[in-house]
């Protein structure tokens, strides 16, 4: 059961401000129902540009409609001006709080809130819309947004960036690449490394395949999987590494891009820079001589 | 405020006859059963009661029976042992639907190199025997599916399973964590070599399990250290967890046919009740073969957690494959693998009933959800407003 402060559970009981506004000055909508929460949030402006209403509408957790009301009181009666400056930890604090994991509900609110700002200045999409480059593709999650809650919350893993803004948290295959942003945005240098996998000076051949397969395991299988396919090491001979592919990839075009592109490319950044991949086209017709 | 505890497929609770029977052991009777002064002595008498009255429910011989922490532990112990007494096989097949306790095992097994196969579910949740016929080869070291899904309750067909895989020679387990105790089961006439089962499940205590091992069975031991457990599960055995196993057995075995009449009867008024106060919702699983006490209910466009507090605020206990209660961020992976849609995946309950429950209460949460779905409904930014 979730920790959830008094503020949190009485905005959820007796939210405030729940509907849509008809002709509303600016409207904005982010989330999906895959995604799992949702928010269309609406805002009418009085003579003096100060938001005389606003209204929203939610699915989702009690955080998520809680984040939603109280967003709806911050707001209430400032300018745009003021408005645009509240952040996701603001709707954090003034609800006492949320827990670590439900900290992307506070994230939902700000970003509503830049949508509906953003669709009264320009009359555009009321659409959040994807600005960048998408790194999670399970919850679509761009390069931007994921850099500004390291921003704005000081964020140092790929755990909390998780936390608050859910990227990393569905097949995980981008982990390494939110890694590698954390460590820019921290202006840290880039070391290729995570920290499981700890890279000897000079492998033995028995370290250099343990660290093949620690690397299919951790790097390359979960994207694969989300993909409904499965990877298999075969065989390391010297720099040649054999691997098989299995369910969806067998029939799947790009798997030979896949091979070279995602594969070698992942096994040179985290083994070594000498490996090449080759596929094991055998082992499919008969799947289990190379056990012998 | 009253409690109406409709989660007991997550838990249950311990019958009266088991705490009676058990409260000696911690502070009168707590001898070590492996002493060999009487007072301890006499312990192993009560373990090897509580053995009887598991083999008399499972239909099995008391030594196939060895006592365990828990359903996990079975499952871990099922899989990986017998993995480890079959180096040479390096196939795995079980089911994307398993408790994490299998799917889980399974997974690391793969990341050491092991072939594995998750064969997938069709809508009601149930595997294409004819697929895993296919995928049965001489490689293959083990088959783990389960007898019932804990989240909607589906029940596979475990006999036909079982006898098709000995056929071909291999070993076949199965987490029937959610089935013992709630439909008839018959070790003596089953192909099933392991079996896991869970106490607290059925009205025995937290920590403590079993795991069947049929007679024959090859199964390198897990926890390694003593001799206890004819050397097939080294630790001090859990005396009040197995006493309380046993009784509890025993009273399943008794209430086998209230589980099946009283209890269905109150699972379906309550299913219908929901089906017909609430548009848009629909029962998940398959509704021909399913537990008699568990029903899995999608109310679609609104999200779970939200319903579960709501409900809490009137006292109801039950569960939801919302991916907001598990604090993952992706709904159940057995609905999303039945292929519900994301619609109805956030927003699926879980209701699991026991012998302990009544008509009133049945009839509270009859009249108590309805409100709840519409509330939120109206929340919802995916509803209009003539809903």
């Amino acid at each position: 059961m979730w920790d959830y402060t008094e503020k949190v559970k009485d905005h959820f009981i007796n939210p405030r401000n729940v509907g849509e506004i008809e002709n509303p000055d600016g409207v904005g909508e982010v989330g999906s129902l895959a995604c799992g929460d949702a928010l269309k949030l609406t805002f009418k402006l009085d003579k003096n540009g100060r938001i005389a209403d606003v209204k929203f509408k939610t699915f989702g957790c009690a955080s998520a409609i809680a984040s939603s009301s109280i967003l709806t009181e911050l707001i209430k009666g400032k300018t745009i001006e003021e408005a645009e400056k509240v952040t996701n930890k603001d709707i954090a604090n003034y609800l006492g709080g949320l827990p670590e994991q439900k900290m992307h509900c506070s994230v939902m609110g700000r970003e509503a809130l830049e949508a509906a700002i953003e669709n009264y200045r320009t009359g555009g999409t009321k659409k959040h819309e994807l600005q960048g480059r998408v790194i999670c593709t399970c919850f679509g999650v761009t390069e931007n947004e994921i850099e500004t809650v390291i921003k704005e919350n000081d964020l140092k893993t790929v755990g909390e960036v998780t936390n608050y803004c859910k990227a990393g948290g569905g097949c995980g295959g981008c982990r390494g690449e939110i890694e590698k942003i954390i460590e820019r945005v921290r202006n840290l240098e880039h070391k290729p490394k995570t920290e499981t996998i700890e890279k000897p000076k000079k492998l033995t051949n028995i370290q250099k395949i343990q660290l093949i397969q620690e690397t299919i395991n951790e790097q390359i299988r979960p994207s694969i999987r989300a993909h409904g396919g499965n990877i298999e090491l075969i065989d390391v001979e010297g720099d040649k590494v054999t691997i098989a592919f299995r369910g969806m990839c067998v029939q799947c075009k790009m798997a030979e891009f896949t091979m070279k592109e995602v594969i070698e490319a992942k096994l040179r950044e985290f083994v070594t820079p000498e490996l090449y991949v080759e596929e094991d086209k055998d082992s499919l017709n008969k799947p289990h001589t190379h056990r012998e | 405020m009253q409690t109406i505890y409709l989660d007991n497929n997550a838990t249950s609770k311990v019958a009266d006859e088991v705490m009676e029977k058990i409260q000696p052991y911690f502070c009168n009777l707590y001898g070590n059963p492996s002493s060999m002064h009487t007072f301890g002595g006499q312990i192993a008498n009560s373990v090897k009661i509580a053995r009887q009255q598991a083999a008399q429910l499972l239909h099995c011989e008391p030594d196939e029976i060895i006592f365990t922490a828990g359903g996990t532990e079975s499952d871990n112990a099922a899989i990986n042992g017998t993995i480890a007494s079959l180096p040479h096989k390096r196939k795995i097949i079980t089911t994307r639907v398993e408790h994490p306790a299998v799917l889980h095992v399974c997974r690391e097994l793969e990341n050491h190199g092991y072939n594995l196969v998750e064969l997938p579910v069709d809508r009601t949740g149930q595997i294409d025997l004819n697929q895993l016929e296919d995928e049965l080869d001489d490689d293959t070291a083990i088959v783990s599916i389960m007898y019932a899904n804990n989240e909607t309750g589906t029940i596979f067909p475990i006999d036909r399973i079982a006898k098709m895989v000995k056929e071909k020679g291999i070993i076949f387990h199965t987490d029937a964590v959610q089935a013992v105790g709630k439909i008839p089961l018959d070790l003596s006439k089953s192909n099933i070599d392991l079996l896991s089962l869970s106490g607290h499940k059925l009205h025995a205590p937290k920590g403590i399990g079993i795991l069947y091992v049929k007679k024959g069975t090859r199964l390198a031991p897990f926890m390694l250290g003593g001799h206890q457990e004819a050397n097939r599960r080294a630790g001090t055995e859990n005396v009040p967890g197995i006493v309380g196993m046993g009784v509890a057995c025993e009273l399943a075995a008794k209430n086998l046919e209230e589980e099946n009449n009283k209890v269905k009867i109150l699972r379906d008024k309550l299913e219908a009740g929901i089906l017909n106060s609430c548009p848009n919702s629909f029962v998940n699983g398959d509704i021909n073969n399913r537990l008699p006490n568990t029903s899995n209910i999608s109310f679609e466009y609104i999200e779970g957690e939200s319903i579960l507090l709501m409900m809490d605020r009137h006292g109801i206990c039950a569960s939801s494959g919302s991916a907001c209660t598990s604090g993952s961020l992706e709904p159940s992976h057995v609905l999303r693998s039945m292929g519900v849609p994301f619609t109805a995946a956030h927003g699926s309950i879980r209701f699991s009933l026991s012998r302990y429950n009544t008509q009133t209460e049945i009839d509270f949460v009859i009249e108590k959800i309805p409100p709840i779905i519409k509330r939120l409904r109206e929340l919802s930014p995916f509803v209009s407003k003539d809903f």
